[in-house]
């Protein structure tokens, strides 16, 4: 049931992109979405979606896989597509009252199009590739230099690992207890509003309590084992800088100027 | 009056990577009245097996037919399936959310569209065959011990009257007293109400002791069925997929080795304290006998 949600998305495959160090994967994207937001001639879309493609080749996630990502933002798409497309002024090319498509409206309707769904398949490969853990491991490495305006980076990027741990558990949970209270004969699906409301609390409660207990358990467990914040705490894997990092930097900057050059 | 499962199927995860049989090509068929042991280890299946019984999970192939008629058939009542065939899950009283023990009892038959004084009637009676004193009804569950919650839960289900009671690892996290009570409380059940009761249990010796049937599952798979005798003259074949017999079986099979005649058959500690005492007493008689002789 519940269990079909892919969150999280991790893809588990070996390839040159998931062995990456998480902050050139950070980089990367976020260059990525720099680059989309520059691009404004269709050369350098087209270099954009070379690099789109040649990086899904590399990371071996299965295309479909990635363009399901897509699926939560077709809403957003259509409507900022159509606002673009009757809303630009310019030259019309057919009009319904006051709804003029414009030649200008159509092609920075498609540009928006492009540059949205190109930020979500970009942003999917990274999540598709790398683990939270990994991504909270290099978050906090890239930001570690909020550390010196106060901001208490370590035990932040903590509390996003578990949490993102968590979800997994907690949908385990909440399918289970649906389950057990569906066989004493709770409904969950049927009735108004009201009645659909109260039927949640055989299942709210238990999941509250539960998520208590683990939060407990968790703390204690965590207390046992001398964790005491973010200070002097090594790592088991500690993040390093392999050759192909520097390879990918590398195609970042060439990537970034080409880009730029091509612009109009 | 009985269960019947044919050919039953089921996939985790189908058509992605993740794919994986949690169930494959399962027949059997449960009488009513039968005590059914189930067995295997963790991840063999059991528990996806047994959510199917009751509808909770519906195959991805095969068919169940309840009383001789097919659960996936059309316009069945599931929810009518689920008040006959009661299922507590492992860990049951993470599931209690009421204010007070009573209420808890009450939710069942109260989904079942009782009224008032049935509902109630339910309750108390299914509290009494639990064995939890008065003076806990009020209470609010969550002040109560690890086994009397545990009995609380079992209630829950007990007080929709089910005909066919499955219970996965009752006993599991519990002190070996606790566990003894319930154990005898299930029994209870079976003998005075006919209840059909499929436990779902790692421990070889609870299941010698209370089943009159075990079906072993493996890998989604079923690898035996029988009696229970029967079943753990393959206690070689079961060591092999993680399990084992009861203790007892070892040393019995140690003692045949050693030459001793005892019968490979028993499966308690009680009857083999039995079987050696008079094997004993045998060889002792012998040895008189023959001191006899030599006088």
């Amino acid at each position: 049931m519940i269990r079909d949600i892919t969150l999280g998305q991790y893809y588990p495959v070996d390839s040159v992109i998931h062995r990456m160090d998480p902050r050139t994967k950070l980089f990367g994207t976020m260059v990525f979405i720099i680059s989309l937001f520059l691009a404004n001639s269709i050369v350098a879309y087209a270099v954009a979606t070379v690099f789109l493609i040649l990086a899904v080749r590399i990371s071996k996630v299965p295309f479909k896989f990635i363009v399901r990502g897509l699926k939560a933002v077709v809403f957003l798409l259509l409507i900022s597509v159509s606002f673009n497309m009757f809303l630009t002024p310019g030259e019309p090319i057919f009009q319904i009252g006051f709804l003029k498509l414009t030649w200008e409206g159509l092609r920075t309707a498609g540009f928006m199009a492009l540059r949205l769904i190109y930020l979500v398949l970009g942003s999917s490969i990274m999540t598709l590739t790398t683990t939270p853990n990994e991504l909270t491991d290099g978050l906090e490495r890239s930001l570690g230099f909020l550390n010196k305006v106060g901001v208490p980076v370590h035990e932040i990027s903590m509390m996003m690992s578990i949490a993102l741990r968590f979800i997994p558990i907690l949908i385990e949970e909440t399918d289970k207890i649906m389950k057990a209270q569906m066989a004493r004969g709770a409904d969950f699906e049927t009735g108004n509003l009201i009645q659909k409301a109260k039927s949640m609390v055989p299942l709210l409660v238990p999941l509250f309590i539960s998520a208590f207990r683990r939060a407990t358990d968790l703390a204690m467990a965590m207390e046992a084992r001398c964790y005491h914040g973010g200070e002097g705490r090594t790592k088991m894997k500690p993040l390093k800088y392999e050759k192909r990092d520097r390879i990918a930097y590398l195609v970042y900057i060439v990537y970034l100027v080409l880009v730029i050059l091509l612009r109009k | 009056m009985s269960i019947r499962v044919e050919h039953l199927n089921h996939i985790y995860g189908d058509g992605t990577v993740y794919e994986q049989y949690a169930l494959r090509d399962v027949n059997f068929e449960i009488q009513d009245g039968e005590f059914v042991g189930l067995i295997g280890h963790t991840g063999s299946g059991k528990s996806t097996l047994i959510q199917h019984l009751n509808g909770l999970l519906k195959a991805s192939s095969g068919a169940i037919y309840y009383n001789g008629e097919n659960i996936y058939g059309e316009g069945y009542d599931m929810r009518a399936l689920r008040s006959k065939v009661g299922l507590v899950f492992q860990y049951p009283e993470h599931q209690l959310f009421e204010v007070d023990v009573f209420s808890d009892v009450c939710f069942g038959p109260k989904n079942q569209g009782l009224s008032k004084e049935e509902i109630e009637e339910r309750a108390k009676d299914a509290l009494r065959q639990v064995g939890l004193d008065e003076k806990f009804w009020e209470q609010s569950p969550f002040e109560l011990s690890g086994g009397q919650k545990r009995r609380v839960a079992i209630a829950g289900v007990l007080a929709m009257k089910p005909e066919v009671l499955i219970l996965d690892e009752p006993t599991a996290g519990l002190d070996p007293k606790g566990r003894d009570e319930i154990l005898d409380e299930l029994t209870a059940l079976h003998r005075d109400k006919h209840m059909t009761i499929i436990l779902v249990s790692h421990s070889m010796e609870d299941i010698a002791r209370y089943a009159d049937r075990i079906m072993v599952m493996n890998h989604g798979e079923k690898v035996f069925d029988g009696p229970p005798r029967q079943v753990f003259h393959h206690y070689r074949e079961l060591e092999r997929i993680g399990l084992a017999a009861p203790q007892i079986t070892y040393i019995i099979h140690e003692l045949r080795d050693h030459g001793v005649p005892i019968d490979p058959d028993l499966i308690t500690v009680e009857e083999a304290r039995d079987a050696i005492l008079a094997l004993l007493g045998k060889a002792e008689e012998k040895e008189e006998k023959g001191k006899d002789k030599a006088e």
